[in-house]
Parts: C-alpha cells; sequence; structure tokens
C-alpha cells in the first residue's frame, strides 16, 4: 500500500519546469494531507456541506452494510483482498478530504481482473445493494493488454458510501463502464473514478444519476502511452431537493491523446441542484491532443438550480483540437408546439421530447435492456412534476 | 363535409415581454372541403401569422375573431386540440426535435388523431407506402424529427405528415418555397392525393404562382396589410404573374 504525501503528479515529458495545474491533479491518499472543509473551497463550494452526513470530518465508526453480488463471467477473476494489497491506489490520487479518507478507513477491497487478451462474452456485473449506515469502499477494475470488456456498476439501496474505483486499461484494451446511481431518496455517495487508460486502449464510461440525496461523483482520467482514447458520458436527473454533482478530470498527460465528455441533466422540482465541472488538462510538451467537452442542462420547473463550468488549461502549443460547451435552459417551447401541432398531447410531446434529449448518451449503453431501464426511470422522474 | 371559416381574424406577434405588434387586420375567409385556396402576397404581408395563429403557435396572440371548424371555434382548444379536430399546418420553417425518432414521432401524432395506436406492422406498411410515394427514402424513419434534413427534405415530411394524418382542413405555409421543380411535382402530387382521397380543403400559402401549375386552385386570395385585400378565380394569380404584388402593397401600406 501507497501512502503518498501531496506531490504533483508531473505531466510533461520535456526537461524544466513542471506546471502545476490549478486544477485537481494533485492529491493525496492520506486523510491528514487535506484539511477540514469549510465550504468556500473551490472543490467544495457547489457541495452543501451539511448533507455529507459528516464525511468531511469523520469521526464515526464504518457501520454500513452492503448486500454485494458480483456476477463475472468465466475467465474473470473476483477477489475480495485487504489494506495491504499492491495493486490497490495506483490509479491515482483522492483529489479530496472525503475520498482520501475512504482510502484510509476502508478495510477490504475488491479487484476484478479481466485477463490478458481476453474477451468476456457478457458483460460483469457488479451490483451493491446499500444497507444503510456509513461504509468506506475501494474497487479495482485491472483490464489487462488486449482485453475488451463491460462493466456495469449498479449502486441502489441505502447508506452513506464514499470509496473510489480505480480503472486500469491495458495496452490495446477496450473497456466500457457502467456506473448506474440509483439510490434511494436518503442515500449519500461521495466517489472518484481514476481511470488510467493505457497506450492505444479505449475506455468508455458512462455515468447514470438519477438516485440519492447527494451525489458527488468525480471521474478522471490519465493516460499511461499514446493513442489513448477515453469518452465521458453521463445523464443525470435530479428531483426534488436532491444534489447530483460530477466533476470530470481529463488529464492529457502523454501525445495523441483524445477524450470526449458530454454530460445531460434534467432538473425537476424545488431544491433540484446539479453541478458539472469538466475539467481538461493538455499537458506540457505533448502534441496532438483532442479533446471536447459538453454539458447540457435542462431546468424543467422553477427553483431548481444549475452550476455548469467547463475548465481547460492548455500548456503546449501542439493541440490538435480542444473545445467546450456548456449549456443550460427550459424546455422549448417551439419543440413542443411541433410536436403539438401534429396532435400530440402535451404531457406526452413533453415525454418524447426529453426522451430524444437524453437519446444520444442512453444510446451509448450497449445493453437493450439497461437502455430501457434507464429510460423507464427517467420517465417516472418526470411524471412526478407533470 | 366540412366548413371552416376565419371571421374577423386579428393577431400580433409577441416580439418580446412587453413589445408586441398587430399583424392580422381582420381576415374574412371560408374553406370548405375538397376547395383549393391560394392565398398569395408579397413578403411580411402577414401570411405566415395567419398560419400560425390557426395552428396557435405560442408567438402570436389571436386579439379578436373566430375560428371555425363546422362551428366549433379553434381557437378555443389547445394547439394538440385543433390538430386532432382536424386543421393541419404544414410549416414553412419545419422544427428539428433532435433525438425524436421520426417513425415514433409520426406513430405518436396518429395515435393521437385515430385515437388509438395503429398496429405496428400496419404502421409501419403505412409509413413505407407514404414516404414511397414522396420520394423519401425509408432510413429517415429512423432519424431524428427533421435533424439535419435539407429544406426539400423538411417540405416533403409535412406533406407526409398531412398524408398520414388525414386532416380535413390544411394550411400549407410556403410548401413550395425551395423545392426543384421535380420535387415541387412530388409534393403537389401528394397535396392533390390528399385532396382526392380525404375530401381536403386547402389552404395554399404560396409567394409564387408555380405551383398553382400542378395544384388548382379554386379560389385566389391577395393578402396584403394583414387581410384578403383582393380575391378571385384562378386567373388571378396569372395577373399577379404578370403585374406582381406592387399595387397591392402600395394599398395595404
Amino acid at each position: 500500500m501507497s501512502n503518498t504525501k501531496v506531490e504533483p503528479k508531473a505531466h510533461s515529458h520535456g526537461l524544466g519546469q513542471v506546471p502545476i495545474s490549478k486544477l485537481g491533479t494533485r492529491g493525496s491518499h492520506d486523510v491528514n494531507d487535506f484539511p477540514v472543509p469549510n465550504g468556500r473551497e473551490e472543490e467544495w463550494r457547489f457541495t452543501p456541506l451539511r448533507r455529507l452526513k459528516g464525511l468531511q470530518d469523520w469521526k464515526g465508526t464504518a457501520d454500513g452494510k452492503d448486500e454485494l453480488t458480483i456476477d463475472a463471467p468465466e475467465g474473470v477473476t473476483v477477489e475480495q483482498v485487504g489494506r495491504d494489497d499492491e495493486r490497490l491506489g495506483t490509479a491515482g490520487h483522492p483529489a479530496d478530504r472525503v475520498i482520501a479518507q475512504a482510502y484510509s478507513s476502508f478495510e477490504q477491497a475488491t479487484v476484478i481482473t479481466v485477463p490478458r487478451s481476453s474477451t468476456p462474452d457478457k458483460p460483469i456485473t457488479v451490483d451493491r445493494k446499500g444497507l444503510g449506515g456509513t461504509a468506506f469502499e475501494q474497487l479495482v477494475l485491472d483490464v489487462q493488454p488486449m482485453a475488451e470488456a463491460t462493466v456495469v456498476v449498479s449502486n441502489t439501496g441505502t447508506g452513506v458510501r464514499s470509496g473510489s474505483l480505480d480503472i486500469h486499461v491495458g495496452e490495446g484494451a477496450n473497456l466500457t463502464l457502467i456506473s448506474l446511481q440509483e439510490w434511494d431518496d436518503d442515500a449519500v455517495e461521495v466517489s472518484q473514478h481514476n481511470a488510467v487508460v493505457g497506450k492505444d486502449a479505449t475506455f468508455k464510461s458512462v455515468v447514470i444519476t438519477l438516485g440519492g440525496d447527494l451525489v458527488r461523483l468525480s471521474p478522471k482520467v490519465s493516460y499511461s502511452g499514446r493513442g489513448g482514447s477515453a469518452e465521458l458520458y453521463g445523464l443525470y436527473f435530479a428531483g426534488d431537493k436532491q444534489h447530483h454533482e460530477h466533476r470530470s478530470l481529463i488529464d492529457h498527460n502523454w501525445s495523441y491523446t483524445r477524450s470526449r465528455v458530454d454530460y445531460k441533466g434534467a432538473l425537476s422540482g424545488e431544491g433540484a441542484h446539479t453541478v458539472w465541472i469538466g475539467d481538461v488538462i493538455i499537458g506540457e510538451g505533448t502534441d496532438g491532443t483532442d479533446s471536447y467537452e459538453n454539458n447540457r442542462n435542462l431546468q424543467l420547473t422553477d427553483g431548481t438550480r444549475v452550476d455548469s463550468v467547463p475548465n481547460l488549461e492548455i500548456f503546449t502549443g501542439e493541440v490538435q483540437g480542444a473545445g467546450h460547451a456548456s449549456a443550460s435552459g427550459r424546455l422549448e417551447d417551439i419543440h413542443l408546439f411541433y410536436l403539438r401541432s401534429r396532435g400530440i398531447p402535451a404531457e406526452e410531446a413533453r415525454r418524447l421530447i426529453i426522451r430524444g434529449y437524453f437519446w444520444d448518451i442512453v444510446n451509448r449503453i450497449d445493453i437493450p435492456e439497461l437502455r430501457e431501464r434507464v429510460m423507464a426511470k427517467v420517465e417516472e422522474k418526470l411524471v412526478a412534476h407533470e | 363535409m366540412t366548413k371552416f371559416e376565419i371571421r374577423g381574424l386579428r393577431a400580433d406577434v409577441l416580439i418580446g415581454e412587453e413589445e408586441r405588434q398587430e399583424i392580422l387586420t381582420g381576415v374574412d375567409l371560408t374553406v370548405n372541403s375538397g376547395e383549393t385556396h391560394a392565398i398569395m402576397g408579397p413578403n411580411g404581408s402577414g401570411k405566415s401569422t395567419l398560419a400560425y395563429a390557426i395552428a396557435g403557435h405560442p408567438r402570436y396572440e389571436v386579439t379578436e375573431g373566430e375560428v371555425l371548424l363546422d362551428g366549433e371555434n379553434v381557437l378555443d382548444m389547445e394547439v394538440d386540440e385543433r390538430a386532432r379536430a382536424g386543421v393541419f399546418l404544414a410549416m414553412q420553417y419545419p422544427v428539428e426535435v433532435p433525438g425524436v425518432s421520426m417513425s415514433n414521432f409520426l406513430r405518436s401524432a396518429m395515435t393521437a388523431a385515430r385515437g388509438e395506436a395503429p398496429k405496428l406492422r400496419q404502421f409501419s406498411k403505412e409509413l413505407q407506402g407514404a414516404m414511397k410515394g414522396l420520394g423519401i427514402e425509408s432510413a429517415f424513419a429512423s432519424r431524428g424529427v427533421n435533424e439535419g434534413f435539407s429544406g426539400g427534405e423538411k417540405k416533403r415530411h409535412e406533406i407526409l405528415q398531412m398524408e398520414l394524418l388525414k386532416p380535413k382542413i390544411a394550411v400549407l405555409d410556403e410548401s413550395d418555397s425551395g423545392l426543384d421543380v421535380d420535387a415541387l411535382k412530388i409534393v403537389a402530387d401528394g397535396i392533390n392525393r390528399a385532396k382526392e382521397e380525404n375530401g381536403l380543403g386547402v389552404m395554399l400559402i404560396t409567394h409564387y404562382t408555380r405551383i398553382l401549375d400542378h395544384v388548382e386552385p379554386d379560389h385566389v386570395h391577395v393578402f396584403a396589410g394583414g387581410r384578403i385585400a383582393e380575391s378571385g378565380g384562378p386567373e388571378l394569380a396569372n395577373v399577379l404573374e404578370t403585374d406582381g404584388y406592387e399595387r397591392f402593397v402600395k394599398a395595404g401600406a
């Protein structure tokens, strides 16, 4: 186990001074390296700390229990390991105190390995049902070189959960990760995904957040070789008083790497709050980076709040493409008019438009039953405010 | 037999929160089943406003008058009720609705119009048949509503919707503009089919006489200054073709 001190992660392959990004590439596995947040810090200013159930300054006991069901096709190994397993904590540092707390406190971790060149014939599913209490967790997905896999992580139930999901996508490997946050209304989740995308590897992440009282999820990507590609897609739908926060960071620390970030959200009901922070760093000395990020938010009722902040830091002149877009607003009345002018009743027109709005994200899920499940949940939430 | 009557219709365009401008200044027109009325006029005369006001576009507000479909005032109906009652608007600039597939959209619209969902096989047969008749490739059914369609493709899809929904009255707002001769012929054939098969009454709003060679009007009206300035038979179109709208622009101003 490594308990590394705070240090800038180099994203430079040239000589001379390493520029230190303002963005969160720094971090530590030790909770004591982070002060207790007061809510004014850049990384905490959008998060309602009083709803973190004390995670920001943890003094309790980890009393949480989960019902964990992992279904892995033949050839894939699933291990429960202790703190001393050297595969833990190697994909990146916790970027904030809560994630570091989870790393400092967990007792058992799960490691799932997809062996070299294997192509499991069905998705690996990790179903976690929270049975209450507070728990700190670590999950490692090791997709070895040239392997190809789909992993579906499904979070349901209740409790306070925090931890990291470390993802290694080996050279030439291909991983699709679908992470569903379908928690009960009172659950709290603060977690970080750390993906290291290998040379010529492909990583696709689809994050679907529909449940919970507060979900704060930080998907981070770095590369361990040229030619890696990462696509991060997200769909969130915050209802009454729900807080859904997604904070992606793509660190283009190698040349000829590609990234796409596309997160789409909807908000409906008093106190619904969504946050999207999209950080992209294009490292010094790198060449041929191709990056684009997009965030859209649909505010379906009054009383909702959207924060959407794209950040792009470029430390090289040799960029192939880098851009971002962010837009938030209401349902277009002209879209409604068009559908209704063909006789489609207002509620159904609304439903069709919102389905259509999320379609390009949902369509990234290659499993038809899962697509339907997500759309059904979205429609359930829509009905709540009709 | 349907009677569609526009009586003393006045309407404003809503420009901003406080700002509005009167466009329609008192329109009177009666269209019966099977009749085709060409509404011609210069740009900015209010032809499209008339179309939008009838359909209930959110950026227009009727201030006076009524629009009766067999005696029922459609202005008292919601936008979707108007359509279900049998009033169809083919828009000059059809709206793109991203992510909603054309076939889903059409099936929902047909379900609404008929009061029950068409059986899938029947629907797909009907859709493919209607698309073929308008020279639309079947791949369009799975694309988003008007998403990335060319101007001509959008116009054809408006007519496609009209043929599938079988309205009683259709307001066609410049369905001919931006079409090449072949496409114009295809669109005109679609309109004529709907007239023959369903006794459709048509308000054909156009700037040009070209389409009237293919869709024969029973009446021609000149629209200027937000109302009908002159009415006549098909021969009026020829006068306009030769003399232009100049006389009416002055009269309307």
